[in-house]
């Protein structure tokens, strides 16, 4: 029995060694015909155009990428840490009944609908009236992803606040602080491994995000198309990492091909910067941890 | 007051007079007021925000609700279209993750709750596990079409589907299987250990039984996870219309999301409001899943108290 058991465990770990070789051992292929210097610094993403046109310089799908993680990180780490904050700090046991389940719900849409929503509702509701953005941009993504992180950055840093004790809290009010000085220069301070971690998992999440960005970013990289305005504009399509893998296999590519391997690459280096992020955060954890009795 | 007989010994951290030391109790009173309603303010966001969210799913995709939407096969024609395969095909794909992840899962929970000893493997696998929690679903995607559909020659099948989802539900069906495993108490182990039960008696009769409702509710959740996640599907599956039922662990198939999905990319209108009545029927499958997993876990906490 103990063997099968183990053998459960071996699975997890089979997983991790899997993904690992098949991302290594497919990107090799692909930077057989690419060279690795090629892919990291070209600034052309061309990869489902035939002949001298295709190109593959990563450099505006990564730019796409960071670009709409910065985007959700607006919205989801200050929104994230004042429900935090209220949460575990304000709210009455009534108003934690109701805005508890709300986050709830926000976190459990599939991600997918956040794109609908991105789509037919941020970009042509919201954002056509202020902006001059295209069908497609990076901004509506960005938007969404940060509605859909926010509840993660909420809940993970209302536990982190709740976990400071409650001494600390009447000491503070002892020497004469107000609530709002207790919670942001007490609690907040002693509960800052939590939130950090909460704020580097959210923008990891982004970046692996691959609906929403399929559905609301469009299919062109940044700056390849003459509407856009650089790497960095993202009024206009803007396809990401993931969005560029989605793309791709939605409209069907022949095996062994060039840009087949490139979806690897792309893969690959998905994988290592969420691998970084991931570690990061609990390096944090780990390391600015205090431990109350 | 005192404190001003008192001040001229004190000197405060910044070196100055404490008795230059202005309470302000009004005005730092007033700010606190004016934070709270910010903090607020920025709860109470969110709920505009699922508004927001269900107004634009609701409206365009009220009207489209009808049985013909769920009992009819994809087409071409807005107006004959239903989603019928996908309802069938998500089925299918979560129970099979479902069972898969579960066996795994509760596997490695056993054996790294009850027979694991803290050293440098253990600690390993645990990282590795919530690694693999952290990693993108669209890589789980590459992974499984790599291994499942080219190498073990699964093709693009219900099998390879369910499989891809399975692992990709892992992580998180071990974490919860092992806070349920370890909530049981240290007593009931020693008790059936008293009776001179072996460690698997003792796990199988009553660690796991006791366990179960916690590791059911997390995999129930997990499951809720896998029937709206896309990204992995759409790598092992692709995003073609199937128009059959898969019968089969063989069988092409097509799930919920990737149905929304390929409503969403069409140019007509129409299929945009499909594709809001799609994601209706996906939500009241999602809240009908997670009302499962919250009366599991409440009807048992009653009953367990120990």
């Amino acid at each position: 029995m103990k063997a099968f058991l183990l053998l459960c465990v071996m699975m997890t770990v089979a997983t991790t060694v899997g993904i690992t070789l098949v991302l290594v051992f497919e990107s090799l292929q692909f930077f057989r015909d690419v060279g690795i210097l090629e892919f990291l610094t070209g600034r052309n993403w061309t990869a489902l155009f035939s002949g001298p046109q295709q190109q593959f310089g990563v450099l505006p799908l990564v730019a796409g990428t960071v670009m709409i993680a910065v985007i959700s990180a607006f919205i989801s780490l200050p929104l994230g840490l004042a429900a935090a904050i209220y949460l575990s700090e304000y709210a009455s046991n009534r108003a934690r009944s109701i805005l508890k389940p709300v986050l709830e719900l926000l976190a459990g849409v599939p991600t997918i609908v956040y794109g609908f929503f991105a789509l037919t509702y941020i970009t042509p509701v919201l954002l056509k009236p202020l902006l001059d953005v295209g069908t497609f941009n990076g901004l509506a993504a960005g938007i969404a992803i940060g509605i859909m992180t926010l509840p993660m950055v909420a809940s993970l840093s209302e536990d982190a606040l709740s976990a400071v004790p409650r001494s600390l809290r009447e000491a503070a009010y002892g020497l004469g602080a107000t609530k709002l000085e207790t919670s942001l220069r007490i609690v907040a301070p002693a509960a800052v491994s939590g939130i950090v971690a909460s704020f580097i998992l959210a923008v990891s999440r982004a970046i692996g995000e691959t609906m929403i960005v399929a559905v609301a970013s469009g299919s062109s990289p940044a700056g390849q198309t003459t509407v856009s305005g650089g790497l960095f504009d993202f009024t206009q399509s803007m396809q990401t990492m993931t969005g560029f893998i989605a793309y791709t296999f939605g409209s069907d590519v022949a095996r062994g091909t060039t840009e087949f391997h490139s979806l690897f690459g792309v893969g690959l280096l998905l994988f290592l910067m969420t691998f970084v992020m991931n570690l990061c955060s609990q390096w944090v954890t780990r390391r600015f941890r205090k431990v109350y009795e | 007051m005192s404190v001003e007989t008192q001040a001229d010994l004190v000197v405060g951290s910044r070196g100055r007079s404490v008795d230059h030391f202005q309470p302000r109790v009004q005005q730092r009173r007033l700010l606190g007021k004016l934070w709270q309603w910010v903090f607020l303010a920025a709860t109470a966001l969110s709920i505009v925000l699922l508004g927001m969210l269900l107004w634009s799913i609701f409206r365009p995709g009220w009207q489209y609700m009808s049985w013909h939407l769920i009992t009819a096969m994809p087409s071409r024609l807005p107006e004959r279209a239903g989603m019928n395969s996908a309802i069938w095909g998500s089925i299918w794909v979560v129970l099979g993750s479902g069972i898969f992840s579960f066996t795994i899962g509760i596997g490695s929970a056993i054996y790294l709750e009850e027979y694991a000893t803290d050293n440098r493997w253990t600690r390993f696998v645990q990282t590795n596990i919530s690694n693999l929690a952290g990693v993108p679903s669209v890589v789980f995607g590459l992974l499984g079409l790599v291994v499942f559909v080219d190498l073990l020659q699964m093709g693009r099948t219900l099998l390879a589907g369910a499989l891809t989802m399975g692992l990709l539900i892992l992580p998180v069906v071990v974490i919860s299987s092992r806070e349920a495993i370890r909530a049981v108490p240290l007593s009931l182990r020693q008790a059936s250990y008293g009776l001179g039960a072996t460690q698997w008696q003792t796990i199988r009769s009553h660690v796991l039984p006791s366990a179960l409702p916690g590791i059911l509710t997390g995999t129930i959740l997990s499951m809720s996870r896998a029937i709206g996640e896309t990204a992995p599907l759409l790598v092992v599956g692709g995003a073609s219309q199937v128009l059959f039922r898969p019968a089969g662990p063989l069988d092409p198939y097509m799930v919920m999301p990737l149905q929304i999905y390929n409503w969403t990319g069409r140019p007509q209108e129409e299929f945009e409001h499909l594709a809001a009545a799609a994601i209706i029927v996906l939500l009241a499958v999602l809240l009908a899943m997670n009302s499962v997993a919250i009366v599991l876990r409440q009807h048992f906490s009653k009953k367990n108290r120990w």
